[in-house]
């Protein structure tokens, strides 16, 4: 099973990301390979298993949807690239 | 004998008979710090100001009777993906090069309540993904023990901090051996904890269901002890386990008679180096002569674990790292016209190019029409790794197999193939996939002078079995004799 250059600039669109054409050439060979070697997985007879969903066995956990003041607001907003009047300032969505 | 030189437990000592000061023994890691980090480069910010100020004051404390916890005063590095309120968090990356942590991770808040003191953030693999440190957006980090050498990864930071006296004990973590291959590469001891028993509140994600925080240290004593102060259940945790509180430290026992330690035979043959394999089988016929009965096993299953879990991280982490976007915190590119620029132009120039490939990889085994041949077969070959830990545990209390199947490989030695650096991780990568506890104990030197580590692993939540056996093997032997020399360097 082949990956192919198309199927490499598809996925970066996906995950949000531009690759320069040196990076789609690149990754192309590299993905070919880890999935390659992913794919050694199916040596392994499954047929009887369930998935594992989560490290151990806790699932499930709730707790009272109660709202919590956090207060340190001022920091929270001080790593925002841009902010203004304690939002966040992004180019306009709507025509 | 230097401060620097001392474990915890006896800085902890000399503090209780008044021999030294928390302001002294502070001052003489700064020192170290700068003797040394210029040419080991572990840290990527130290806190000196804020260090000594605390230290201080502790002293204040102490001097005027206050009864203070007996880790009072003693200093600790963190690795720089656990958030200290009010410092940088960089986890190594362009992405979150300024960010500054609104709040303490919940392992942060654990070591507050002991009044520790924190010299600084430790270097690390871009988002903890590698193997060598190699992957830092800023910096790479050397090994203590030949400079021109890695100090393995992801927690290379913390492993060589510990091994070159520049921090008594650190915080690392590992999602895939990220403690304990750094550890057995710098000649250090580390604990990956069960999956569950430390908080990762905090702590910035990288792949969710295997991440765990857990302790770098000189000795087992020390390992047990900082176990002691970050485990528990903590509610913003989902997955941490609610378990009675234990006490490591009780089983640090000179004793491992009757013991029942099994060898997969898979990680002593084929792809381990002579050298190393030669370590372990000494480790074996130790354990064998204090009493413990040592025997041969498989774990053939083992060998899968490695596809399943860059199918499963990778997955996770392309997932995790979304919100990673240019908008509430983190790199914003500048060139951008429309919302979707700024998503795509943050992050193409906020990760750096292995964070990429995992996203890239992680997206490919999610998007429809992959999901099943990867995500879904990966979870279910994780099952049976599972089942065949769950059988090899009803016979032993330990499994023993390298930690790393070589040494620190020189720098720049396996940066250009991506999949050669995976493979680092062969021995470390089952045991998160199992989400057990893992710890690397240093034994020898190989001829080149470099250290090798011996992994002892138990089922879940049985650390007591890996610190007794730990121990009684570091009372019985003497690696701590060896310190690295810093030779290298020059090129």
């Amino acid at each position: 099973m082949a990956i192919s250059k198309e199927e490499v600039i598809h996925i970066a669109k996906l995950a949000d990301l531009n690759l320069s054409e040196d990076e789609i050439e690149k990754y192309t060979k590299d993905m070919q390979e880890i999935l390659e070697f992913a794919n050694r997985i199916n040596n392994v007879d499954t047929s009887e298993m369930t998935e594992t969903i989560a490290a151990n066995e806790k699932s499930n956990v709730f707790r009272k949807d109660e709202v919590v003041k956090f207060e340190n607001r001022e920091v929270l907003l001080s790593n925002a690239p841009s902010q203004d009047e304690g939002m966040f300032r992004i180019p306009k969505v709507l025509n | 004998m230097q401060l620097y030189e001392y474990t915890v437990h006896e800085l902890i000592e000399k503090l209780e008979k008044g021999e030294t000061s928390s302001e002294e023994i502070t001052k003489d890691y700064f020192k170290r710090i700068k003797e040394i980090d210029p040419k080991v480069k572990a840290y990527i910010s130290t806190l000196e100001e804020s260090a000594l100020e605390k230290a201080r004051k502790i002293d204040e404390k102490r001097k005027s009777g206050e009864t203070l916890s007996k880790f009072a005063g003693i200093p600790i590095g963190i690795k720089d993906n656990m958030c200290i309120e009010g410092t940088k968090t960089t986890c190594s990356s362009k992405m979150l090069e300024n960010f500054v942590a609104p709040y303490n991770a919940t392992v942060i808040e654990k070591l507050n309540d002991e009044d520790v003191v924190y010299l600084g953030k430790l270097n690390m693999d871009e988002f903890a993904m590698g193997s060598s440190t190699e992957r830092s957006a800023f910096f790479i980090t050397h090994n203590p023990w030949d400079l021109d050498r890695v100090p393995g990864g992801s927690s290379g930071g913390s492993a060589a901090a510990v091994a070159a006296d520049m921090a008594p004990w650190a915080l690392g973590s590992d999602t895939g051996g990220s403690i304990r291959q750094p550890s057995s590469l710098c000649g250090v001891v580390g604990l990956k904890p069960t999956y569950g028993l430390v908080s990762r509140y905090g702590l910035v994600a990288f792949a969710s269901s295997l991440d765990q925080i857990g302790p770098i240290t000189k000795d087992v004593t020390d390992s047990a002890m900082l176990l002691n102060l970050i485990a528990g259940h903590d509610e913003k945790d989902s997955t941490s386990m609610d378990l009675e509180k234990k006490d490591y430290t009780k089983a640090l026992v000179n004793d491992v008679k009757g013991m029942r330690i099994g060898i997969p035979k898979e990680y002593v043959g084929e792809g381990i180096n002579e050298e190393v394999k030669n370590a372990i089988l000494e480790v074996a016929k130790k354990y064998e002569e204090l009493g413990a009965v040592v025997e041969d096993c498989s774990f053939d299953v083992g060998q899968y674990a490695t596809s399943v879990y860059y199918i499963i991280a990778d997955a996770e982490a392309s997932s995790n790292l979304g919100r990673f976007d240019g908008i509430r915190y983190g790199y914003r590119s500048e060139k951008y016209d429309n919302l979707k620029d700024i998503y795509r132009n943050s992050r193409s120039e906020g990760f750096g190019p292995e964070v990429k490939r995992r996203i890239m990889v992680g997206t490919y085994v999610l998007s429809s029409g992959y999901y099943d041949a990867y995500y879904k077969k990966a979870q279910k070959v994780r099952t049976v790794i599972k089942d065949a830990y769950n059988k090899l545990f009803e016979k032993y209390d330990l499994l023993l197999t390298p930690t790393s199947p070589t040494t620190a490989f020189k720098i720049g030695e396996k940066t250009e193939n991506p999949l050669e650096m995976y493979l680092a991780d062969i021995c470390t990568v089952p045991v998160n996939i199992g989400g057990l506890p893992g710890m690397s104990i240093p034994c020898a030197l190989d001829s080149n002078g470099m250290p090798i580590g011996f992994q002892l692993i138990a089922k879940p939540f049985a650390e007591e079995n890996i610190f007794r056996a730990a121990y009684t093997y570091e009372q019985n032997t003497n690696f701590r004799e060896n310190k690295p020399s810093f030779k290298g360097g020059n090129s």
